[in-house]
């Protein structure tokens, strides 16, 4: 199989990977990074994003040898050490996730959009996570998270 | 209660960090050593004989370890998936119970019916191979629908049930069903169907099962809401193989909502084929398959009258459903439209009266069976559109009518005329609660506000009851149930005083890793960094029924109280000990025992570390150690109730529904965690608007899913929902310990009806009288066209 060299959180991998293998699957399988999920077959859950550049990426809609030469960050490199990044301290303290499972792609994908905006409003986040399905929470919460985690982006509490 | 961690603590959850920081381990998360994996091969026709599968050149394939079929399992001796319910017709005879082979042998009755299994040492090598599985299929014609399957000469799916009925069932009265009816000032009636929806817990099925010849071990992780009920079907039906040899694990899991309650054949022919090819097998649900698969919810067609006396009191009602059950019996499908329905069909109103009958139909589908709220919300949807005709038909206020008719608080325990006893309730506060929160009384105003920006304002109501924590165990085995109902705790107090709970419930995204920390913060005075609740292994937990119909709390909770109490007055005896008192003479509060009266006291710790090392102690009379088991099989059901209220704008030009506003007050009973129980009202909510406005598992005549895939599927997203107004009034349970009743279904069972009333109140002045679930635009569209047409007028 040929070798791919990926970056990812940071670090650099090289893998075995196929012309055919898609970025959540090397994620997934070859990296072990599974806090990258996969909840469809048609690119509409968001349940896989990933930031490729700092961009947010439905990591199933993107082969893996695409992303060679970006950097890729998941859920897992998010945090700073053992301290939660902003947005994931907000989903905690306004109870923005049951399951977990829509999880690491809302908070990815809010993320982004908080580097966009500063303080997005109700209705921007709503609109913007119109890529992202959960069916735990209603989205109440995580709407109320991702405003929060606007906040503590900006250096204010989450 | 103590204080910032007890009963009523907002306490941020637990588990929380794992899955922010992507260290959740669900079951797809899972490889183990030679981990090989599974694909299924599934029949595209909803009904079709198997002439012959020939898997030759699939089995020559790069990677195939073995290529499985119906014959194997055959004759392998493997169990057919069991149904866990006994529904008697009418007559007293049992229901048609069909065999559930795990893999079609020479019928497949639906699509996505599992024909074969490849299994191989890639995902992408048993896709490959199992694309080369060629067979044959006879295609017959399909019952593909109830309207199909009730039509004269329909196709038979099962030639055991003619008719395609299953069973023929009734619940009530005839008798003074009727006389109400004959001396009626008022008849309503009424003709709807419940929508069929696919639940799509975020995260697909998935089972990996693993052969251990070395100790002849079977291990299962799979998505399931229940993993001791999996391991008793697994044991006594399907894989034959004793509990002490079986460990189900169910990790992490996304989301359930009651399709991962059920017994799947995927989860049997995982470790069945793992002790063939000698190596793990690991399946994994596509999001399609899923569609196809997973049971689906819903999917009723009832007729309701509802006899009403001068004064606008219900006097009586009379309801006839068609249930549609899919192809197969699925675990607990045949109780979904009886004892979760029709028992429910008083909703919070009084009525002397009530007759109904309830017949369940075999379609060419994937099954039926319970989904967030199962049964519940068939009957609050339709007793609440038949109430709203009556207000309509009877020139009452919607509002007025409800309150006329409701249950008051005085008359609780009230006995309903379909078996069920309600313990209490005040379904008046809740409707106040709810109109005040949503200031109805400038309603009016908000409607103008809206006509002036060329919408059409709607207003919806209402007032629902749900049944949760199905018990007890002795009753539900009088209707038909195969398991108890019961729930198990283990609660271990370690030496220095940390404590471990092992809890048969599951928790998949309800907080259980919080909600019961704060029992034992509460009970024990123990800091819930100090405790671990433990869940989802048969190895570790003692026993346990698992969570669905917002049971958890009610039953689980009070196993934990029970085990608690058993702790408590262990450590009494342990303290009188130490404290030189009589056992008597001792109380336990905050922590602390103490001689009563006294400012002598031993900490909870001291208690436990004695009991571990026990040199000074009561060795006669007490054990060493303090861990304590219970089983706690509730005396009743819960009974939670509430108003929901919802307001919608629609464009008359174009029919879409906007949801404005979403004002609800429930009565869950006493709450342990108003942050994690608001957070299940809203994901309820959106389930229920999902259902009323988005979702619809459409299957044509011929059996095909014309919707399988989040492209075709519609469920809410973010900008399709509100902010949700909550409220809560608490009247506590009666019968168990906590006073909890129970939440996570509430949102899914009462908001339906409301959303289509305000639906069918904003088009009311143009005349439109009816309109089904899901109220989509073109649904609306066409209404309100075929309402002009028919007034002749411009709206
Ligand atoms: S897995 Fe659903 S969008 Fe990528
Ligand atoms: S938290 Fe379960 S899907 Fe979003």
């Amino acid at each position: 199989m040929p070798k791919l060299t990926l970056r990812v959180n940071r670090q650099t991998h090289t893998i075995d990977c196929s012309a055919s293998t898609l970025l959540v699957e090397a994620l997934r399988e070859q990296l072990r990074l599974t806090g990258t999920h996969v909840g469809c077959d048609t690119s509409q859950c968001g349940a896989c994003t990933v930031h490729v550049d700092g961009a947010s990426v439905k990591s199933c809609t993107m082969l893996a040898v695409e992303a060679e030469g970006a950097e890729i960050t998941t859920i897992e490199g998010l945090a700073d050490g053992d301290k939660l990044h902003p947005m994931q301290a907000a989903f905690q303290e306004h109870h923005g996730l049951q399951c977990g499972f829509c999880t690491p792609g809302m908070v990815m994908s809010a993320v982004d959009l908080c580097k966009r905006v500063k303080a997005p409003s109700e209705p921007e986040v709503r609109t913007w996570l119109e890529g992202n399905l959960c069916r735990c929470t209603g989205y109440h919460n995580i709407v109320k998270a991702v405003m929060a985690g606007a906040d503590g982006m900006n250096g204010g509490k989450p | 209660m103590s204080g910032a961690e007890g009963i009523g603590a907002s306490v941020r959850r637990k588990e929380d960090r794992r899955f922010l920081l992507g260290k959740g381990r669900y079951t797809d998360d899972i490889v183990l050593p030679d981990q090989s994996y599974a694909v299924f091969v599934r029949s595209p026709y909803a009904h079709a004989g198997i002439t012959s599968i020939d898997t030759r050149a699939a089995c020559e394939m790069p990677g195939v370890l073995a290529v499985l079929t119906g014959k194997d399992t055959v004759d392998a001796g493997l169990g057919g998936v069991p149904c866990g319910w006994l529904v008697k017709n009418k007559d007293g005879s049992n229901m048609v119970e069909p065999p559930h082979p795990s893999l079609a042998v020479d019928v497949a009755r639906h699509v996505g019916d599992p024909v074969a299994m490849v299994i191989a040492t890639s995902k992408a090598a048993a896709r490959a191979a199992a694309t080369a599985v060629a067979v044959d299929y006879d295609v017959r014609p399909a019952a593909g629908n109830l309207d199909t399957a009730t039509a004269p000469g329909a196709p038979l799916v099962w030639d055991a049930a003619p008719g395609n009925i299953c069973f023929d069932w009734h619940i009530g009265d005839p008798a003074t069903t009727d006389a109400a009816f004959a001396k009626a000032a008022h008849v309503v009636e009424i003709e709807l169907t419940n929508s069929r929806v696919a639940p799509n817990a975020m995260e697909p099925r998935a089972a990996n099962g693993h052969f251990e010849a070395s100790n002849d071990q079977y291990t299962l992780y799979t998505t399931s809401q229940n993993p001791h009920l999996t391991r008793l079907l697994l044991a006594a039906f399907t894989l034959h193989v004793p509990e002490h040899k079986l460990r189900v694990v169910a990790p992490d899991v996304g989301g359930g909502f009651g399709s991962k309650i059920f017994h799947y054949a995927e989860e049997l022919l995982v470790l069945w084929a793992s002790k063939k090819v000698g190596r793990p097998v690991k399946w994994t649900s596509e999001r399609m398959e899923a569609f196809v698969t997973d049971a689906h919810g819903r999917d009723h067609h009832s007729k309701a009258q509802l006899a009403v006396d001068a004064n606008g009191k219900f006097i009586g009602l009379r309801v006839a459903t068609l249930a549609n059950m899919g192809a197969y019996l699925s675990t607990f499908a045949p109780a979904v439209p009886t004892y979760l329905y029709a028992t429910l069909l008083s909703g919070p109103y009084d009525f002397p009266a009530i007759y109904a009958e309830v017949k369940a139909i075999f379609t060419n589908t994937v099954a039926v069976d319970a989904y967030r709220g199962a049964g519940r919300p068939e009957a609050a949807y339709l007793l609440e559109r038949l109430v709203d005709k009556a207000a309509r038909q009877l020139g009452i206020d919607r509002i007025e009518l409800r309150r006329k008719n409701l249950i008051q608080p005085s008359q609780f325990p009230y006995q309903t005329q379909v078996a069920l006893q309600y313990d209490i309730g005040d379904y008046q506060a809740t409707l106040d609660m709810a109109l005040e929160r949503n200031d109805h009384a400038h309603y009016e105003q908000r409607r103008q506000a809206s006509a002036k920006r060329g919408k059409l304002r709607g207003f919806g109501i209402s007032t629902y009851i749900e049944a949760c924590g199905i018990a007890p165990s002795a009753l539900v085995g009088a209707l038909g149930a195969r398991a108890g109902l019961y729930e198990a705790a283990n609660v271990r107090v370690h030496p220095t005083g940390s404590v471990t709970v092992f809890t048969g419930t599951h928790s998949h995204g309800q907080g259980h890793e919080t909600t019961f920390a704060q029992l034992i913060a509460e009970r024990l005075g123990v800091s819930i960094q100090n405790v671990e609740i433990v869940h989802g292994d048969t190895d570790r937990i003692p026993f346990g029924m698992g969570t669905y119909g917002s049971r958890s709390a009610a039953v689980g909770g009070s196993a934990i109280v029970k085990a608690l109490d058993k702790i408590v007055d262990k450590g009494k005896k342990i303290a009188a000990h130490l404290l030189e008192a009589s056992v008597a003479d001792i109380e336990f509060k905050d922590g602390q025992y103490r001689v009563v009266g006294t400012d002598r006291v031993k900490a909870f710790g001291e208690v436990a570390f004695a009991a571990y090392v026990p040199h000074n102690y009561p060795i006669d009379t007490v054990e060493p150690g303090l861990d304590e088991s219970a089983f706690y099989d509730p005396k009743n059901f819960t009974f939670p109730g509430g108003t929901h209220l919802v307001e919608v704008e629609i464009d008359p030009d174009t029919g879409v529904v906007e949801v404005v506003d979403v004002t609800i007050a429930d009565d869950v009973g006493v709450i342990i965690n108003p942050m994690i129980v608001d957070g299940q009202a809203h994901g309820g909510l959106a389930q229920g608007i999902g259902q009323a406005l988005y979702e619809e598992a459409v299957y044509d005549s011929e059996g095909q899913l014309a919707n399988d895939s989040y492209l075709t599927y519609t469920m809410p997203r973010a900008a399709d929902l509100p902010m949700f107004k909550v409220g809560n009034h608490v009247t506590a349970c009666t019968h168990n310990p906590l006073g909890v009743k129970g939440v996570g279904e509430t949102g899914a069972i009462g908001v339906p009806p409301a959303v289509i009333g305000a639906v069918l109140d904003a088009l009311a002045p143009l005349g439109v009288t009816d309109i089904s679930m899901p109220a989509t635009p073109e649904k609306v569209w066409r209404a309100i066209q075929a309402a002009k047409a028919a007034t002749g007028k411009k709206a």
